[in-house]
């Protein structure tokens, strides 16, 4: 944490300069007698690059704002300029905890955009993958959330077990993070033999570390201690804030995108939608976890169940045509080439798809002009929604909570600033 | 009990300063704790359990720039963040080195636009650039060690 700057003390300016100076609207009740701080962008606890202005009365925080925008990437914007097929490969690197839910949420924005519906198959692969990602990216927030409050061993555990998860990505995409498998009409390919049995491994040990975390926090007084009654908003509030996922549900509201608009045919798997009444740090803990244990419900039964069939629909237009094709239908290298250079075309008219994401409704706002590039794209990321009620849970609060809420409300600031 | 007794009198070690110094940087070179995006996590993962960069004395971070000798840029640097990456690099004390982790940071990668610095050599004078999108835990690392060979080279004359 470092002031300001070096000369600029709070005293020295008005409140007018203060304000220019800072960038952001934020309240400041008492400049005469109050500090003012700057937490980031370099802070290991930010989560990222995001930048607090804090103003502190001793270790007490009197007011606070995030500023955002510095890993600003410009994607809506470059989105509009490539082809449906080729945007996808920007919606992996904004939530780059959780590449598959963006993925599947701009996925199925352009499908239902184009009013097609993938086979079950693809249907299915779709959940377990995303499932998994859940399970990925939650791994990292444990890790990094017991870290801040100086658990190392928990870090080095969900490190461990999230390896094993992204070998399985990779054994499915070829790359451990920046998957880009979720294609319009179905998949990149189908899965590879050995993806089941490694799944069922996966599902057979998990629950097993997931008791070595729980054993390591749940009861452990230290951690109870920094996050009890830490960062509490109301469930009222929480709604009005805009909150989802785990945040929202960690204050007794039960809204779950998967539940509410079922998407990718979640109403045909048996989950529960954790719930706490808290609303504090400790119990969106406590959800996340038990999010974890509905995950691996929902895998085993997509497993159990996954069809036979094809990976993509049969449209040519959309879909390119198999490999083997190639060297015996000129139809099929007509296809193949408009496809490469050109890519689809999508008719006029915009959608919204919402999907939930490891941290909250990631929705997808998407509008074609009846050329193959999106006219405008915009993304409702969770994390920037979330984010907005930090003030609120932090107000106050001592500096070393507002490390605390920051790790619980889980935010990736690549999601926020796009 | 020690080797000293098996080898006599070991007062005078004779070597080249050069490579005792270089030796020394090499095994004791803290990164900068400095994630900006995607290749952040990547960086997590190689000193995490299973890559275990500790296994090559690089996996101490500091926090403080004062206290780091090597800056990772892992992930896109915006136009925003540009200054702050500069800042934070002057605070670092000399020697110092910087390794473009990813694509972004190498050249700016997919993003070629308003928004993104096209290559953080832009700013900061790179010593290693570490290719992928994200690089690999093991490509990381590999890039670390060759920084080392780097290092392993350097001449009295360049130390200024």
């Amino acid at each position: 944490m470092t002031l300001l700057s070096g000369s600029d003390t709070i005293q020295e300016l008005t409140i007018e300069e203060l304000r220019a100076k800072v960038g952001t609207g934020m309240e400041i009740a008492d400049a005469e007698e109050h500090m003012l701080l700057s937490m980031g962008p370099q802070h290991p606890s930010t989560h990222g690059v995001l930048r607090l202005l804090v103003e502190l009365d001793g270790e007490t925080v009197v007011n606070l704002a995030p500023d955002i925008g510095f890993l600003h990437t410009g994607v809506e914007k470059t989105m509009e300029s490539k082809t449906f097929t080729k945007g996808l490969v920007l919606t992996d690197r904004m939530d780059y905890l959780s590449p598959m839910s963006n993925n599947l949420g701009y996925i199925l924005a352009v499908e239902k955009l184009l009013g097609v519906e993938v086979p079950p198959r693809a249907q299915a692969i779709r959940v377990i993958l995303t499932e998994l990602a859940r399970i990925s990216s939650h791994l990292v927030w444990l890790g990094t959330h017991a870290l801040d409050l100086a658990a190392m061993t928990v870090f080095l555990y969900c490190f461990r077990e999230r390896e094993y998860i992204l070998d399985l990505f990779e054994m499915v995409s070829g790359q451990r993070m920046m998957v880009s498998y979720f294609r319009p009409g179905g998949l990149w390919r189908d899965l590879p033999e050995d993806f089941i049995p490694a799944v069922r491994h996966f599902l057979d040990f998990f629950p097993s570390r997931l008791a070595d975390y729980e054993a390591l926090l749940t009861n452990n007084p230290i951690f109870l201690n920094r996050t009890k009654g830490v960062g509490v908003i109301s469930a009222e509030d929480a709604v009005s804030w805009g909150l989802t996922g785990p945040s929202l549900r960690a204050s007794g509201v039960k809204w779950d995108i998967r539940k509410a608009q079922p998407y990718c045919g979640y109403e045909q798997y048996e989950f529960d939608v954790p719930t706490q009444t808290e609303g504090d740090v400790y119990s969106r803990y406590l959800c996340r976890i038990q999010e974890f244990h509905e995950s691996l419900h929902i895998l085993e039964q997509a497993l159990d169940k996954l069809p036979d069939g094809p990976i993509r629909i049969d449209d040519r237009k959309i879909v390119p045509p198999p490999r083997s094709e190639l060297g015996h239908s000129m139809e099929a290298v007509i296809h193949h080439f408009k496809l490469w250079t050109e890519g689809f075309k999508a008719p006029n008219g915009f959608v919204y798809q919402s999907v939930e994401s490891p941290r909250g409704e990631f929705g997808v706002y998407l509008r074609g002009d009846g050329g193959p590039n999106p006219a405008r794209v915009h993304f409702r990321a969770p994390s920037y929604v979330n984010l907005a009620s930090l003030p609120k849970m932090a107000k106050n609060l001592f500096v070393a909570d507002l490390v605390a809420i920051i790790g619980s409300i889980d935010i990736v600031l690549g999601e926020i600033d796009r | 009990m020690g080797v000293e007794q098996k080898l006599g009198s070991m007062g005078i070690v004779t070597y080249r300063l050069e490579d005792l110094v270089n030796w020394g940087r090499t095994n004791a070179m803290w990164p900068l704790l400095f994630g900006l995006a995607c290749c952040a996590i990547e960086m997590m993962s190689a000193q995490a359990s299973h890559y275990d960069a500790s296994r090559f004395g690089m996996e101490l971070n500091r926090p403080s720039p004062r206290q780091s000798d090597l800056m990772i840029v892992a992930g896109r640097v915006s136009r925003k963040m540009a200054p702050v990456v500069r800042r934070l690099y002057d605070q670092m004390a000399a020697p110092k080195w910087v390794i473009a982790m990813g694509d972004c940071a190498s050249s700016g990668g997919v993003f070629n636009n308003y928004a993104i610095v096209q290559g953080v050599d832009e700013i900061v004078p790179v010593d290693v650039y570490v290719a992928g999108c994200p690089p690999r835990p093991e490509a990381l690392i590999n890039g670390i060690m060759t920084l080392h060979e780097k290092v392993r080279g350097e001449k009295i004359k360049d130390w200024a």
